[in-house]
């Protein structure tokens, strides 16, 4: 039998006009724990829907070796009956169901179609004694917390026979204590001979728990380092993640900053649900003609920090203060925040951006529809004439302005968005990921037209998960952390490295407060 | 060619309804031995169906927010009840009991429109529970009897006509002149739009089609206001719905509230976050709402000539049929006030004519389900080919 009980070699795989994967390989030995690494769309969850046979075989270029027999899944049934078990971020468990019944769903303990609710909920209860969690199975999901959901998770996969366990960012949404736990579990397992693949931001738990780590960058393996080898530092591991060249994608610049515009003092916010605080404590300010980046990986809470600025459209118990030109501004709903001038492009343009089934001269001019309209009656040749005018400023391809926004590109799309809010003439705008998912040539122009408005005396947030286009963009970087700042750079001293340090916590807090005047 | 089809692909919805209501009309026409072109049969068509097509206004709204009134029925039956109580009963002027009527269908629409928007319960079940409340309270307030007969100065508000101060002989010259002059101000808003297109260098549509087009709508008006002329001239019901349908058509595409509508009831998160109080939003078109639905109530009641308990039963339905194969979406986002209103002429045009062809009820109902089943699924086919 083989050492290794996967092995994917040569895997591509292209979506239009993206390679996601190009030649990756990755090996992992039986009874090993192998974290994979890298960077928001390096390719890491392409890779696992690969082998889990989301993507079917045949989608994709190379091979896959379970093992030691070549295997060609056409879906996740076929991977999960040779016992790969993938659980994703986003739990798939029904909330209203028990414990027992979300363990066997679609797997049922059943005689001839009839439930065998004896035998589920025993059998549950033996696989809830192995992953540790003392609840009674008869318990409904929802009323146990995420952390717990995340062991109901585990147990359902150890229903199935898992051989080789998938976990992709198990802990993003978890407290430091459940997190520990879970790992603590992930090495038991180990013992019990489920070998498992972790996707993980969180450095410090990929060094503690991993065998092995697999980086990815760009939809390449880069590397594979063996702990018995080497020892893993944070350091080295980030090393491979950021090891890219910037090329020159972004247009020149001449920063011309004023004063501070816009300040955010003491800022927190707790989760909508839970009682989990989401942002702890951040303060940050922003000059005019400035473009101040916000680093973070996943779940660092960077949209929750903008959402919550803007007219608390995100969180609960929120506390702290606005101040603009130094006098201190309500901006407590979102109508309030845009009289202020505070505007706020969603990274999600289709849920929370546009309204797809309009046209676009109507979603650009959707927030301000005072600026075409006298005692509430709208001007529709006014609006045309706007909407146009915007169209030709940020070169949205489109034969005419009553085209759905639905039917639109992406790239187009978020010049849609940016359009209706430079409509609404903000004098801080917050961009979050304003690239996310359009090719090359949208970015760049994306990226003029927001120094285009940093010249015109905009104060510009923009928060991204791509390095490069943090570094590029921002004359500032602030680092977020898990709900806090934990970096403040200049563009002088910024580079991949000392971001992503911040950006894992490996770099300790630096408060951005005792850094007033950097 | 070209530019017809292209115009006719972009706009199916709209020009498809009025193509199926010109059709449908032709048909009865022929089955009827053009008995339903009658002047008399017109006249009637109008009467029966004006409280529907007021209910179909409020309707559309409420479902362009992506929300549903199933309580507009029993509405219409409460309402009738509170002036039948108030005119017969108590003697009260036939001006304070209508305002009366009116305020009560707001206050009905702040009720519903409170838990719908500020507490969160889906309209559906708010309204359900609206639906049996107002029934429950009309035969409380009726004691399960029927009130009758209104004094003859509130049945004119269904049965009335406007008065012919030219005296006419055979022919009510006013219904002529005033159709005369509608026609004039369409040509001259559809001068002055062209003029202003012109003005600001937009595209405009090929001169010819805006004439055919035009020449068309204002053969029809003419056509059918030579027709009441030949009866007893433009009803009051017309009037009253001629006027909502251009004040809500005005709502709907010229203002901010209109935009805040069909926002709220596109994408509700991204209207959120574009500064848009959906709550408020809903809130009102709930008490616009309840306002339509009482106006209907008291013309409901005028027609019938009474108050009783089973007033409007069903109405509801009839209504939310008419917004939908006008056009509207169940998700939301989607629909227009004219749409409901061919709509609720479809609806009316084959009621009236499978009546006169002597077609029962049981299949009246069954034909009215299919058509509205073809007609959104005809919507669904096409969105799905785009």
């Amino acid at each position: 039998m083989s050492d290794y009980i996967l092995e994917m070699r040569k895997i591509t795989k292209t979506f239009p006009g993206v390679k996601a994967l190009d030649d990756v390989n990755l090996k992992v030995k039986r009874g090993e724990i192998h974290a994979l690494v890298g960077e928001n769309g390096a390719g890491k969850s392409t890779l696992m829907k690969v082998l889990s046979g989301v993507y079917p075989h045949g989608n994709y270029d190379g091979s896959i070796y379970f093992e030691g027999q070549e295997s060609q899944f056409k879906n996740i049934k076929q991977s999960e009956n040779l016992g790969i078990v993938i659980i994703h971020q986003e739990l798939a468990l029904s909330p209203y169901l028990s414990i027992a019944e979300n363990i066997f769903l679609g797997n049922e303990r059943h005689s001839n179609k009839i439930m065998k609710w004896q035998d589920t909920f025993s059998e549950s209860k033996k696989l809830l004694e192995r992953v540790g969690l003392k609840d009674s199975p008869e318990t409904a999901v929802m009323d146990i917390g995420v952390g717990k959901q995340q062991l109901v998770e585990i147990a359902k996969a150890l229903s199935k026979n898992v051989k080789l366990l998938i976990l992709d960012e198990p802990t993003a949404a978890l407290n430091e204590t459940d997190s520990e736990n879970l790992l603590k579990l992930l090495l038991e397992l180990k013992q019990q001979g489920v070998s498992s693949i972790l996707i993980s931001h969180k450095l410090n738990e990929v060094s503690y728990v991993s065998d092995s780590i697999t980086v990815l960058r760009d939809g390449k393996t880069i590397e594979t380092l063996h702990a018995k080898e080497v020892e893993i530092s944070e350091e080295r591991i980030i090393q491979g993640m950021v090891g890219r060249e910037l090329t020159s994608r972004f247009p020149n610049r001449h920063p011309n900053i004023g004063e501070t515009i816009f300040e955010v003092r003491n800022w927190n916010v707790y989760h909508p649900q839970q009682d989990r605080k989401i942002i702890d404590n951040v303060s940050f300010r922003v000059k005019k003609g400035e473009i101040v980046g916000i680093a973070g990986l996943m779940g660092a809470g960077r949209t929750e920090l903008a959402m919550s600025i803007f007219g608390k459209s995100y969180g609960k118990k929120i506390s702290g203060e606005l101040y603009k030109d130094g006098k201190k501004i309500d901006a407590n709903t979102v109508s309030k925040a845009i009289e202020k001038g505070i505007a706020y492009v969603s990274e999600d343009r289709k849920t929370y951006g546009l309204n797809l089934i309009d046209d676009i001269k109507r979603n650009i001019t959707l927030s301000n529809l005072k600026k075409i309209s006298k005692s509430s009656v709208l001007d529709e040749n006014k609006e045309v004439i706007e909407s146009q005018y915007l169209r030709e400023q940020l070169n949205i391809k489109t034969p005419t302005l009553e085209q759905l926004a639905g039917n639109l590109s992406g790239g187009n799309q978020q010049k849609v968005v940016l359009s209706k809010w430079i409509f609404t003439e903000p004098d801080i705008l917050i961009l979050d990921e304003p690239t996310r998912g359009i090719d090359v040539g949208a970015k760049f122009e994306i990226y003029t037209q927001i120094n285009e408005l940093a010249q015109q005396g905009l104060a510009v947030i923009v928060i991204s998960s791509e390095l490069p286009e943090i570094l590029g963009l921002s004359d500032r970087i602030y680092v977020m952390n898990e709900g806090r700042l934990t970096g403040e750079l200049n563009k002088g001293e910024a580079d991949q490295e000392s971001v992503m340090r911040y950006m894992t916590g490996a770099g300790g807090t630096r408060d951005a407060n005792d850094n007033e005047f950097i | 060619m070209q530019t017809i089809m292209n115009l006719f692909k972009n706009n199916i919805r709209e020009y498809g309804m009025v193509i199926a209501l010109v059709l449908i009309t032709g048909l009865f026409w022929i089955l009827t031995d053009g008995i339903n072109f009658k002047p008399l049969n017109l006249t009637n068509l109008i009467l029966q169906n004006g409280f529907i097509l007021v209910l179909a206004v409020g309707m559309v709204l409420v479902i362009i927010t992506g929300n549903i009134d199933l309580s507009v029925g029993s509405v219409v039956a409460f309402i009738g009840a509170i002036a039948g109580v108030l005119i017969i009963n108590m003697n009260v002027p036939i001006w304070l009991a209508v305002i009366t009527a009116i305020i009560a269908g707001a206050l009905i629409g702040v009720w519903q429109g409170f838990w719908i928007s500020y507490i969160g319960i889906p309209s559906f079940i708010v309204t359900l529970a609206g639906m049996l409340i107002f029934r429950g309270l009309t035969l409380w307030l009726l004691d399960g009897q029927s009130l009758a007969p209104f004094p003859d100065s509130f049945q004119s508000l269904s049965s009335g006509f406007i008065p012919d101060l030219f005296g006419g002989a055979n022919v009510h010259i006013f219904t002529i002149v005033l159709s005369v002059m509608l026609s004039l101000v369409l040509v001259y808003l559809e001068i002055n739009k062209r003029r202003t297109q012109l003005h600001y260098n937009f595209e405009v549509a090929p001169l010819w089609l805006t004439i055919v087009k035009l020449a068309l709508l204002l053969l029809a008006i003419n056509w059918f206001a030579y027709q009441l002329a030949q009866n007893k001239g433009i009803p009051t019901v017309l009037i009253i719905v001629l006027a909502l349908i251009v004040i809500y058509t005005f709502i709907m595409k010229n203002t901010v509230m209109g935009r805040h509508i069909y926002a709220t009831g596109g994408n509700k998160k991204a209207a959120d976050l574009s500064g848009i109080k959906t709550k408020r939003v809903v809130f009102w078109v709930f008490v616009n709402n309840g306002v339509l639905a009482a106006l209907a109530g008291l013309m409901f009641a005028a027609r019938l000539n009474s108050a009783t308990p089973a007033a409007g039963d069903m109405l509801e339905l009839d209504a939310i049929a008419a917004v939908f194969i006008g056009g509207a979406s169940m998700a939301g986002g989607v629909g227009t006030v004219i749409g409901a209103i061919v709509g609720g002429l479809v609806m009316g045009v084959m009621n009236n004519g499978m009546s006169l062809i002597g077609i029962g009820i049981d299949w009246q109902q069954f034909i009215k389900g299919l058509v509205l089943l073809i007609a959104v699924g005809f919507d669904v086919y096409n969105k799905n080919k785009n």
